[in-house]
């Protein structure tokens, strides 16, 4: 008999006092967890194939289902943790890179958590949002320095475009092959009705979907997949992918049997071959090349949509930030460490880029500093967890922040971080028809929908107990942050100081 | 119609020729603008002078002729179209182009055709008389690239690093030796007479073009690159 040298991670766990033997779990678990043994007449569960999706657990009609972690524990070594060691002995056996899903589940410093906001009391009144005016709407673009005038006097109102966002929240870039036709429906809707926007990612985007246009970002990543004249015309804005928080500096390669045959239509592939996205895009290795990219999104849009430049949050981010708010583009995208993605090397995931809150605080400081802040709107992502959360990111410096994870959770995901094997129990990240059925667009929709609007009255309730009625006094407004238990140089990069001074 | 492109940035120039209702559009005096013919269709731009980069990027139909040299990116991400350069062209020709023709009588720089991609009858092809610099079809996932090597016989007119990340398509090379140093997922095989029949058509147009005999060009000894499907690429991946 072959060994096991690592045991599963966790045990599913049958109340045999409740289950009543109706398979439901057999039917629903995708990673064939579940079965039947007639003999016995009893359900029987091979917890080496469960990733903890919960969704046996999620369906089973008498709650008889539990996933726990698996008691059996190697002999504690809090430097050979047993996760480092699993990982080694799975290498041994197969000599491969390991391959993970999801954002960066280590135990890194959450700044966000390390972040109070201010209150008003006695000397300036708290807002109360129920009752009194409080925009959460936001503008992303560039923004004139100064007012200017035509030749007759009047105001000069020929602005560059921007995009409109009834709250500064956006869905972020999952292409249509990560994630289902379900999915990307839900969140191609719920922005639709929500006066957000959402992003294709690099897939291309679904015929059916372009009635969805005013509020889709299109994006043009480094193999161009399905991109062209009317995919660029069909979308509010157009996004340059230079690089993603879950993996810096590496590129895609969806192989050629994930390419099926709608897949293959978005992507303007033919059926079966490779996707590759390399790392960088070959036409640029400077802002220069950058700035060229741009322009010619823009020549070919006729500039008539903002174009924005998506990039890994990485040691020297504020200097890239301050070069590309130099090439042209409208607003930057800054993706930190914690970001998910569909697929990624473990090693990668867990090791590379840095916390979003620093690179946010960094890169608004330095603009401000040149003087460039207005030419460009920043929007962060890499794990936007709460409306919390996106009132700091907006005193941080933020002008509005992309959601995918908290998305994808409100659609069902329990983050089993097992997307990379396609077989989603929860119909997201899947292409398997009987799976991608059992997310239904009409629920999921609704739910997103639901998820904003409720952030949105939260983002107005704290902003009301600051005093604030717009996110427009609240952006960069860094007086309403104190830190706890952060050094003074985490206290100095985020330019905050720290509770109770 | 003519365009006088003389102190003309690139933005009013493009405004003009994208806003023009005219087929056929003639730039004299061009000097470095950009984005000309930039994701147009239907037109016929006659450009005489030395355009600037990404000249017919997104093209998605026009013609575009230069009579002088073009510079990079000529065709980045075109759709459909023919550029024709009566002279040399720079880096990234026809990055990641889906369809139509980019002929060029002299020489092309680093990376022609990367990243180029077929889809249904979408159908790219490239076709550079003289030779070309490294990275020649890197990414290639579909479609023809051609490198004629004319005025270079007795030397291979590619540069290093040829086929690089190939998984699709086909490289043609007239040339007496094969291309060194190919990476393993790349074949190279003499081009019999059945496979010149592939980029036959094509290359008697190009002669057309610039007045060439089709019928010596293609009597020569060509080599084939196609990827080598035994050997594809492969990262091994563990589930984590
Ligand atoms: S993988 Fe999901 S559905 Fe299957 S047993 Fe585990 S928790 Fe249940
Ligand atoms: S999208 Fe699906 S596979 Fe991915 S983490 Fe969420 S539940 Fe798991």
């Amino acid at each position: 008999m072959a060994i096991n040298y690592y045991q599963p991670l966790y045990e599913v766990m049958r109340d045999k006092d409740r289950c009543i033997k109706c398979r439901a779990c057999e039917r629903q678990c995708a990673n064939e967890v579940h079965s039947y043994d007639e003999e016995c007449d009893v359900m029987i569960s091979d917890s080496r194939q469960c990733v903890d999706c919960q969704r046996c657990v999620s369906i089973c009609p008498t709650n008889a289902l539990k996933i726990a972690n698996n008691p059996n524990t190697f002999r504690q070594n809090s430097n050979w943790s047993q996760q480092i060691m699993t990982e080694v002995y799975k290498q041994a056996e197969t000599g491969g890179v390991l391959l993970s899903a999801m954002g960066n589940p280590k135990e890194y410093p959450v700044y966000w958590d390390k972040i109070l906001l201010n209150a008003s009391q006695v000397t300036n009144p708290p807002i109360d949002p129920l009752r009194e005016p409080m925009e959460t709407k936001v503008f992303l673009g560039k923004k004139p320095k100064n007012v200017r005038f035509n030749k007759d006097g009047t105001i000069n109102t020929d602005l560059p475009p921007t995009l409109e966002l009834s709250t500064p929240i956006m869905f972020s870039a999952m292409s249509y092959g990560s994630i289902s036709k379900n999915a990307h429906e839900s969140l191609a809707r719920a922005a639709t009705e929500l006066g957000i926007y959402y992003n294709t990612g690099e897939g291309g985007l679904h015929k059916d979907f372009y009635k969805y246009g005013p509020n889709t970002i299109v994006q043009v990543a480094s193999g161009r997949f399905g991109v062209f004249r009317d995919y660029l015309e069909a979308g509010a804005a157009v996004e340059i992918k230079m690089g993603q928080g879950a993996k810096p500096g590496i590129g895609g390669h969806l192989p050629g049997a994930k390419i099926l045959e709608d897949i293959s239509k978005t992507r303007m592939i033919p059926m079966g071959t490779d996707a590759i996205s390399p790392a960088p895009h070959h036409d640029i290795y400077s802002i220069e090349d950058l700035r060229q990219l741009v322009f010619s999104l823009k020549e070919a849009t006729c500039y008539k949509k903002p174009v924005i430049v998506k990039i890994a949050a990485v040691h020297n981010v504020a200097a890239i930030a301050s070069g590309i708010a130099r090439s042209g583009a409208d607003i930057i995208a800054i993706d930190g460490y914690r970001g998910g993605t569909g697929a990624a090397p473990t090693r990668i995931r867990d090791n590379v880029g840095i916390p979003i809150e620093l690179a946010l605080a960094s890169v608004d400081q330095r603009l401000r500093d040149e003087g460039i802040r207005n030419e460009v709107s920043i929007v962060v992502a890499g794990s936007v967890r709460s409306s919390a959360d996106v009132v700091k990111a907006i005193a941080l410096g933020a002008d509005a922040v992309y959601i995918g994870t908290a998305a994808l959770l409100a659609l069902g995901c329990h983050l089993c971080r097992s997307c990379q094997t396609g077989r989603c129990n929860w119909g997201i990240a899947t292409q398997r028809p009987d799976l991608v059925k059992r997310l239904n667009p009409d629920i999921g929709y609704k739910r997103l929908v639901n998820l904003i609007h409720a952030w949105d009255h939260e983002i107005k309730e704290m902003m009301g107990g600051m005093g604030i009625n717009s996110v427009e006094a609240l952006r960069g407004n860094r007086l309403m942050l104190r830190g706890v238990g952060l050094t003074e140089k985490e206290l100095e990069v985020l330019g905050i100081q720290h509770a109770g001074q | 119609m003519v365009i006088n492109a003389e102190d003309i940035g690139y933005y009013d120039l493009n405004k003009e020729i994208v806003g023009s209702d005219d087929a056929e559009i003639k730039v004299e005096n061009v000097l470095g603008q950009r984005y000309i013919g930039c994701g147009t269709s239907a037109k016929t731009i006659t450009v005489e002078g030395v355009p600037g980069n990404a000249l017919g990027a997104y093209l998605d139909g026009s013609t575009i002729i230069v009579h002088g040299n073009a510079q990079d990116a000529i065709g980045d991400t075109m759709n459909d179209g023919e550029i024709i350069v009566h002279g040399n062209c720079g880096d990234t020709t026809g990055y990641a182009m889906r369809s139509g023709k980019i002929f060029v009588k002299g020489n092309a720089g680093y990376r022609v055709g990367i990243h180029m991609k077929e889809y249904k009858e979408l159908y790219p092809k490239i076709i550079i008389g003289g030779k070309v610099g490294d990275f020649l079809g890197e990414y290639q996932a579909g479609g023809i690239i051609v490198v004629l090597g004319i005025g270079y016989e007795g030397s291979v007119p590619v540069g290093s690093f040829c086929g690089t990340g190939m998984h699709g398509g086909y490289i043609f090379i007239r040339s007496d030796q094969p291309p060194s140093g190919l990476p393993v997922q790349v074949c190279c095989e003499t081009a019999t007479d059945e496979d010149k029949k592939i980029i036959k058509k094509y290359v008697e147009e190009f002669c057309d073009c610039f007045g060439y005999s089709a019928k010596d060009l293609l009597s020569s000894r060509f080599y084939m690159l196609t990827p080598n499907t035994a050997s594809p690429y492969r990262q091994l991946y563990t589930e984590n």
